[in-house]
This record gives C-alpha cells, structure tokens and sequence, in this order.
C-alpha cells in the first residue's frame, strides 16, 4: 500500500480535533500534576513520620505502576464504588496523580536545595515562616527546578494517547477508529507519530533555553 | 451472588504475569544493547555515526512506547515486515528505552575525567583499548542507578502490549474483569504484581551497583 497524500488531507480535520484534547488533557494533566505533587512533597517532607512514611510508599507504588492500569483502576474500579467520572477527568487525574509523584520529588529536590545558611540567616533577620518561604526560600528554590518540571510535563504529553485505552477521543484513539473504518493504518498512525515527534522536539529546543537560563542560578 | 473460584483467574493473570517477565527481559536486553550502540555512537570521532545516533535518539525519545509500538504493529507490515505482537513489543519497548539508555552512557562517559584520557593517551593505549580498559570500567557504576530506573520504566512499558492483544497481565486482568465483572480484584492483583516486579528490580540493581563498585573504592576520590 502507498502512502495517498488525498487521504492524509480528508483526515486532518479529525486528527486536529484529537489533538486538540491531547492538549487540553496535557494542560490539565500538568495542572492537577503540579498540585498533587506539591501535596506529596509537603506531607514527605513536614508531616508526623508515619504519615510521610505511608505517603512515601504510596509515591512509590505509583511510579513503580503502569499508568495504563492506573487509567483501568479509575475507568473501571471506581463505579463500582459508586464514583463515575467521565473518561477525560479519569484520564486527567490518572495523569495527574502518576507525574505528581515524579514532581514530588523535583519539588523535594528544589527545597532541600537551598542551602541551611539561608533558613538560618532569614531567621538571624528576624523574618517569620511565612516571610522566610515566600521571600528567601522559594525563590531560589523554584528556579532550578523548573527545567525539570518542563521536562516531565513533555514526558506527560507523550503519554497522553494512553488515554485512548479508556475512550477518551484524542489524537490516538481518532487515528485508531479512522484506520479501523477505512483499514488504512500508515497515513493516521504515522501521522500521530509525526504530531508528537514536531511537538516533542520543539519543547525540547525550549527545554534546552530553559536549562541554560536557570541552571545559572547554581553558580552564584 | 454466587462464589467466584478465583484460583483459576489467578493462574490467568500469572500467566499473564510470564509473558510481562518474558517482555522485560528480552526488552531490557535490547535496550542494553541498543543504550551501549548508540550512546558510543554519540561520542564517535566520525560526524556520520554522531549523527545517526543522535537521530535515532531524538527519533525514539520524541514519541512514546505507545505510539511506537502501534507503527511497528501496524504500518511496518505494509513494508514487508510483518511482527508478532510479542516481536512489536519487544523492539519498541527495547529501541524506546534504549534511546533513554543512550544518554545514560553517553552521559556517563562523559563524566569520567580527562585525566584518564591523558593518561590513556600517554600510555599509548588505542582509542578502543582506552574505552574498553579504562573508560568504560569506570564508567559502568554511574550508569546502573539510572539503568535502573530505565528498566522500571520499561517494566511499566509493557502494560501498552495489551491493546495490540498479547496477553500479557494487564490483557489478562481485563480478561477477568470481562468473564467475572469485578473489578477490584484484577487490578488490585496485578498493580501488586508489578510493584513487586519493580521492586525486585530495583534491588537487583542496587546489588549489582554494590558489585561492580567493589574494587573501585579508592579510585576515584
């Protein structure tokens, strides 16, 4: 079979519209990831020990899970126990519970950075908790990470078509039922190849610029 | 409602659990191969071999396992080349990580002083007898911790070979779900298994790091 630049044009249009919610469940997914992760941080690291350590597992079972049957667990477990979600908001909080655990660990990282000298000194100045996160230790804290950060929201986005797997309609699933309709595989599958592959190696081009614009901040 | 038997589902998910086995290694096995090829060919004197190892790394690290392994299963017999599902799984599981596993190498020879280099070089050592002898040896223990979390990955890599129909755990887990209607059990069962195929895993590594890095101590300061 040959590849038939009629067909890949008659497609586009539905391809386009998958993609658009590979991005919407990307940007959602990245949202809800950075906030879970935020909360795994902070309960590892200031919460009584046998609750950071029961969260200290639960992060670990989770990256060391497929996400694909995390998906299932939320598709399918939770209806029976009564909780119903629609496949994308299943789908997003997959994604998002499953990169919040590697977040976690950025943000964990990112703190325990900054050096003692700086909680000492912002208590030396006299200023509260409060004043000593938002003004002396956040600031430094955030920077470094955030190459990371990017880093694992373009390793979501290629996750993304995993979502197919529990109906939700995006690039993959759309690229599926048109080579399942018209039984030509090459054009849709390659396409989404192509999609990720252009997408991919843009952020990383922006990826590399954010690495060399924050990994200064270390070399004070 | 009526009792399930569950010690037959059981035995469908541990088959099910071989298959995911079989996958990993012969995956990981690959992707060593593969890692060791291209992140070499990425510290190459010659442009040409720079080149097709960093497009082959980019070509692999730009899209996921899923992707891959649906174009492998799908588009490549329309080039002649017709896979098992099992043969999919394999090559894209291997070739995906592998791209991961290329940086690691290159990375960590990188990481290894130019002194070393130096002295290779004022030993006359060939360009092959330094890398075989002398970088590589030293290279190796800073390569396993991330090895490991690359072979984790592919672990959970393999879980994507259940929607090209290979029964691996997760296609049986749906299996059960499919002839039983519940739930909770299969999943629970299988999330089980790979967090302890994962931790296995993980230990293995740790003791392979201990091994390789005795005699070493000392070496580097």
């Amino acid at each position: 079979m040959e590849w038939d630049w009629d067909f890949v044009w008659q497609i586009m249009p539905t391809l386009l519209q998958g993609f658009k919610i590979t991005i919407l469940a990307t940007i959602l997914g990245a949202a809800v990831a950075l906030v879970i992760g935020l909360v795994f941080a902070v309960l590892r690291m200031t919460a009584p020990r046998p609750i950071a350590r029961v969260t200290g597992f639960i992060v670990e079972f989770i990256r060391g899970t497929p996400l694909l049957v995390q998906l299932y667990f939320l598709f399918f477990v939770l209806p029976d126990i009564g909780i119903r979600l629609p496949a994308l908001v299943a789908g997003v909080i997959g994604l998002g519970i499953h990169y919040g655990t590697y977040i976690s660990e950025v943000y964990r990282g990112g703190i325990e950075n900054v050096p003692r000298g700086q909680w000492e000194a912002a208590k030396a100045t006299n200023l509260t908790t409060r004043q000593a996160w938002i003004h002396v230790i956040l600031p430094q804290a955030i920077p470094p990470m955030i190459p990371a950060l990017a880093n694992y929201i373009i390793a979501m986005f290629k996750e993304t078509p995993l979502l197919s797997a529990i109906t939700v309609l995006e690039l993959m699933n759309q690229a599926k039922s048109i080579a399942n309709s018209n039984y030509r595989y090459i054009e849709p599958m390659t396409l989404v190849g192509v999609f990720f592959l252009v997408i991919s190696l843009i952020s990383v081009f922006f990826l590399r610029k954010l690495e060399a614009r924050y990994s200064r901040v270390d070399e004070r | 409602m009526i009792m399930i038997d569950w010690s037959g589902y059981i035995g469908l998910i541990l088959q099910g659990a071989l298959v995911t086995l079989q996958l990993t290694v012969m995956g990981c096995a690959l992707a060593v191969v593969a890692a060791f090829a291209a992140g070499l060919g990425r510290v190459s004197r010659f442009m040409a071999i720079r080149m097709l190892a960093t497009t082959y790394i980019e070509f692999f690290r730009g899209t996921s396992i899923f992707v891959q392994l649906f174009w492998a299963y799908f588009v490549l017999p329309f080039a002649g080349i017709t896979l098992s599902p099992m043969q999919a799984g394999v090559l894209a599981l291997g070739l995906n990580v592998g791209a991961y596993g290329a940086e690691v190498v290159r990375g960590a020879i990188k990481a290894i002083g130019r002194e070393q280099r130096e002295a290779c070089v004022a030993l006359n050592l060939t360009r092959r007898q330094a890398m075989r002898h002398v970088i590589l040896p030293q290279a190796l223990p800073l390569m396993l911790p991330t090895f490991g979390n690359n072979a984790i990955e592919l672990l959970k890599g393999t879980a994507v070979v259940s929607l090209i129909s290979l029964n691996d755990m997760t296609f049986q887990a749906q299996v059960v779900r499919a002839q039983t209607g519940s739930t909770l059990i299969p999943f629970v069962t299988i999330l089980v298994l790979y967090f302890a195929m994962a931790w296995v895993i993980s230990r293995g590594m740790r003791w392979l790091e201990h091994r390789v890095t005795r005699g070493l101590d000392g070496v580097r300061a």
